[in-house]
Parts: C-alpha cells; sequence; structure tokens
C-alpha cells in the first residue's frame, strides 16, 4: 500500500524483468549445455516446491512437513500411469490427486496448531511412505518401477509451465483478500473468526490448492529419473527442503522464496563437486550464518544495504 | 423489538458453572451493561453469544432466529460484532488492513477491493484514527488499539457490538473519549452490550445494567436502581 508514485514504477520493472526472464528460460536450451538444463530443472523443482509450501505456510505459521508427501504422490501418479495416458494428462493428474488428499488431510489435521499441525504431517508423509513400501512388498511383489523417460528438454519445458503457473497462483493468492485473511489466521484465528472469515475453508482450501503444484512437480521429475521407489519419491528432505530455502531467501516475499531456492540448489551441486569433502559442513555454515546475521532471509540484505546507504543501520 | 435473548443458558467448564441458567435480552438501540466480580462468567457469556463457546445448554436468539451452535463466522455476518478483553489486533497489519478485513468478509455481503477501502476510511476518519492508517497495529498505543478493534468489529457492519471491558487500562481523559465514540456508535443505529470494570463510564452510558455473580444473574435493571440494590452492594463491597 504504498504512494502511487512509487508501485508503478516497480511493479512496471519487476513486469519487465520477469519478461525478461522467460525469454531467456525459453530460449536457453538452444543454447546451455544438457548439464545446465537439468541444473536449471533442478532449480525449477525447488521453486514450485518452496513457492507453493510458501503460499500456505507463511502468511498462516502453519509450519507444513508435508511437501515430500504431495510430491511423491506426482510421482507415483506419473510411474503408474506414465505408461497408459498422456503426459499432460498424467501432470494433472498427479497435481488433482494430491489437492483431494490435500483436503482430506486437511479436513482431519488444521484444528491441530503449532508444533503439533507440524508432528503431524511430518507423520502424515512417512506413513504414505511406509504404506506405498508395504503396498509394494505384499501387493505386487516388487519394490520400485521404471517411469517411461522423456527427453530432457521436454521436462524443462514443463517444469518451466508448471513454475510460472505456481508462481501466478502465488502471487494472485498473496494480493487477493484471501492473502490478507491467510496473514490474519496466522496472527490471531479467533479474531479472524469473529470478523467473519471462514477460517477453516479459508485454510483447508490454499493448502489444497499449494499442494497441486507439488504433486505436478513430482509427476514430471519422475520421467527425468527414471526410476523410482518410496524411499526415492517420499524422501523427507523435499519437506525439510522447501521450508530451509524459503527462510533461506526470505519467507514473505515471493522472490525471496525464488531466490532462497536457486541458490540453495546451486550452493549444493557446487559443494558437492568443488568440496566433496565438506560439502555438508560448509553447506551448514552457510545456512546457519545466514539465518543469524539475515534472519530475515536474503533479501534483507537488500534493507540492510538501504540502511547503510542512508548512513544509519537498518532495523 | 428485542434484538438478542437468552433462555436459560447454560455452561459448564467441568462441574463448574461458569454460566449458570441466565435469562437475558437486550433491545435494538440500548446500551445495555454487564458487570460483576472477577470470574462473575461475563466473559464467558459474551463468547457463548458471539459462538466462541457452544452452551451446554439454552438458546440464543439473535432477530429472531436461534443463533446457538452457530460458529463466530457465521454469527459475525449475521450482523453481531465483538472486541476482545485482551486486544486481539493483527498487529503486523497497518490500521488500514485490519478494517478492510471486516468489510471484505464480515458483512455478509460481497464487497469490492474499492469500496471497501472507501468505507474504511471514513470508519477510520468516524474513529478518528484516519492519520494512522499506514502505521502497524502493533505500534499504536493502548488506547487506540483498542479504538482499532471496535472500528474492525464496526467494519463488519453489525447492529449489535458486543464490547469486553473496552476501557480497561486506559487513563480518564481516554475514558471520556471512549464513552463519547460509544455513544457516537449508539446514534448510528447499533445496539451495544458492553463489559465494564470503570463504574463511572458503565453508569454513564447505560441505559440498563445485567449484573452477574457466580455465573448467576442477581441483579438487572437502570442504573439507578443497580446503585441502590442490596445484592449489588454486598457483591461489591462484602456485608
Amino acid at each position: 500500500m504504498d504512494s502511487v508514485g512509487r508501485t508503478i514504477p516497480k511493479r512496471f520493472l519487476s513486469l519487465v524483468l520477469l519478461f525478461l526472464a522467460l525469454i531467456l528460460f525459453a530460449a536457453a536450451p538452444r543454447y546451455a549445455s544438457p548439464y545446465h538444463i537439468i541444473q536449471l530443472t533442478s532449480i525449477f523443482m525447488y521453486i514450485v516446491l518452496t513457492v507453493s509450501w510458501a503460499v500456505f505456510s507463511g502468511p498462516t505459521q502453519y509450519m507444513s512437513l508435508a511437501s515430500a508427501a504431495f510430491f511423491g504422490i506426482g510421482i507415483y501418479i506419473s510411474a503408474i500411469l506414465g505408461k497408459v495416458l498422456f503426459l499432460p494428462v498424467v501432470i494433472g493428474l498427479g497435481g488433482l490427486i494430491s489437492f483431494l488428499l490435500a483436503l482430506l488431510v486437511g479436513l482431519s489435521s488444521l484444528r491441530l496448531r503449532g508444533m503439533y499441525f507440524t508432528i503431524f504431517t511430518f507423520g502424515l508423509s512417512e506413513l504414505i511412505r511406509h504404506f506405498v513400501l508395504w503396498w509394494e512388498v505384499n501387493e505386487t511383489g516388487t519394490v520400485g518401477r521404471w517411469v517411461v523417460g522423456v527427453n530432457p528438454k521436454v521436462v524443462y519445458y514443463v517444469m518451466l509451465i508448471i513454475v510460472l503457473m505456481t508462481l501466478a497462483a502465488a502471487y494472485i493468492i498473496k494480493r487477493s483478500k484471501f492473502g490478507l485473511a491467510l496473514r490474519s489466521i496466522g496472527e490471531s484465528e479467533e479474531a479472524a473468526d469473529h470478523i467473519g472469515i471462514n477460517v477453516n475453508a479459508v485454510k483447508i482450501i490454499t493448502f489444497a490448492i499449494s499442494t497441486f503444484f507439488m504433486g505436478a512437480a513430482g509427476a514430471i521429475m519422475a520421467t527425468r529419473w527414471t526410476y523410482i521407489d518410496p524411499s526415492i519419491a517420499f524422501n523427507p528432505l523435499f519437506s525439510f527442503m522447501p521450508v530451509l530455502m524459503a527462510i533461506f531467501g526470505g519467507i514473505g516475499h515471493i522472490y525471496g522464496q525464488i531466490l532462497g531456492a536457486a541458490v540453495l540448489t546451486l550452493l549444493a551441486d557446487v559443494l558437492l563437486t568443488k568440496f566433496p569433502y565438506y560439502y555438508m559442513l560448509l553447506y551448514g555454515i552457510i545456512l546457519v550464518s545466514v539465518i543469524v546475521f539475515l534472519p530475515q532471509g536474503v533479501i534483507g540484505l537488500e534493507g540492510k544495504v538501504k540502511g547503510l546507504w542512508k548512513g544509519e543501520l537498518a532495523k | 423489538m428485542r434484538i438478542l435473548e437468552g433462555e436459560g443458558v447454560k455452561k459448564y467448564f467441568g462441574g463448574l458453572a461458569a454460566v449458570a441458567h441466565v435469562d437475558f435480552y437486550i433491545n435494538q438501540g440500548e446500551i445495555v451493561g454487564l458487570i460483576g466480580p472477577n470470574g462473575a462468567g461475563k466473559t464467558t457469556l459474551f463468547n457463548l453469544i458471539s459462538g466462541s463457546l457452544a452452551p451446554t445448554s439454552g438458546i440464543i436468539r439473535f432477530k429472531d432466529e436461534n443463533i446457538t451452535g452457530l460458529k463466530p463466522h457465521q454469527i459475525c455476518k449475521r450482523g453481531m460484532a465483538r472486541t476482545f478483553q485482551l486486544v486481539k489486533l493483527f498487529g503486523e497489519m497497518t490500521v488500514l488492513e485490519n478494517t478492510l478485513l471486516g468489510f471484505l468478509f464480515g458483512t455478509g455481503t460481497v464487497v469490492s477491493n474499492s469500496k471497501a477501502k472507501r468505507e474504511s476510511l471514513e470508519l477510520l476518519e468516524f474513529v478518528g484514527l484516519s492519520a494512522m492508517k499506514k502505521v502497524l497495529g502493533k505500534e499504536l498505543t493502548i488506547a487506540n488499539q483498542k479504538r482499532l478493534e471496535v472500528a474492525r468489529a464496526l467494519a463488519t457492519k453489525p447492529e449489535l457490538l458486543l464490547l469486553d471491558e473496552v476501557m480497561a487500562g486506559l487513563n480518564p481523559t481516554e475514558i471520556a473519549q471512549g464513552t463519547e465514540l460509544i455513544r457516537k456508535i449508539r446514534d448510528k443505529g447499533i445496539t451495544i452490550f458492553m463489559i465494564e470494570h470503570v463504574m463511572k463510564a458503565i453508569m454513564d452510558i447505560s441505559d440498563r445494567i445485567i449484573v452477574l455473580h457466580y455465573g448467576e444473574k442477581i441483579a438487572e435493571g437502570t442504573p439507578e436502581e443497580i446503585a441502590e440494590n442490596r445484592a449489588v452492594i454486598e457483591v461489591y463491597l462484602g456485608t
């Protein structure tokens, strides 16, 4: 709610930047090496997971650790139906089934608050992983399965489209009255309820929408990995990483979340290749330093630099 | 006409009757005070009326509709709003955003963003906070936080406003201003039911007072009648 004079050029600038970035990314497969395309695909995947996680968990402060569950469901849908259905249908179904499951989870869990909600979602994720494992052992007789492979460039473009859809959804929700309602829920659910906000409906629907993109991303990523099993598909890391990335970049802003996902994905790649022995150590040090010195995430730097520029310390 | 009516309203917490079989009514356009010592069940009664809690038994009617068991957001959309004893503002939001939410979600009709903004600005003018529209809720003084909470409740366009100790913690000047604001709200045609410990304020402003003690209604009447009521004097001063 800044003054008109400031916001219009700023919004215009970010639109131009977005457009340029879009052209750049759309053209990338023509120029970039296959390695970089795969790396960009990973970054896109983490952007989808991080931004969609933050759509719900950011403003409401309900920390979900179930991203892996919805991502993994997308992966399994792709593995099971990839052989019989068209790719876009498979991806749509991956999102849709995640969405429906999230509605059920929401109905049963959103009465839980704070830590209890977090533990519930983590437990749910693990439960699904073990259920799928049990099902494979007892019903199909084999653990893990092959996924129909897809050209890496196609994976790249599909992921780019899912990124754009996720960003558009996140932006629209944030700017709408529901974005305001989600923030009010994060501050005081009781007060939100008393000014006419159907707190449970807003929470459950937003949560479900956010998982649609996780499921869709899982469905397309599976085709790149070609082999999956429950411990790959439902790896708890897919639940933890989005949280870290959002906090690392700056949970309050979409561009902070994007930055966090991009920087941490690249950082992991660089550290793993250059310092294979000290990878985890360095990674940990960097994470801890950012959280200690930049509690608002990397985008907090902007404020600090501006503060120094004006000759005063930013708060 | 009775805008709010309770029949045999009861609320048990375990074996303890926080509200024990209370009958009450509020007429349209009245200012009714609700007083009683600490722990008398005043806030619990408000929680039952606003839907925060479901009564153990009894019926609450609002505008001749049985609202017992409805959720707070449903009751709010039917035209009832409240404030809280401990202020529950959205502290990380601006003053304007606080009232916007009320207009956008609480009125029971679809309101466009521009209309909500226009009405919010008018409302902030009305309560005297328009100079602070861009300030974060948490940065306001206590008196202004209470004012904003009243404004946020008014944004939902209530016909009945429940005020839970809006004067608590204010200095005499602020209490006088608060009293003035409550009169102005009543003059807009909004019925007011208020809990208050500041006796001067409640005696000045109320048309009628209800006294609770240990969850039971022990007296009801005009401020003059209440001031002379033996049961009330015993409760407040001891025998």
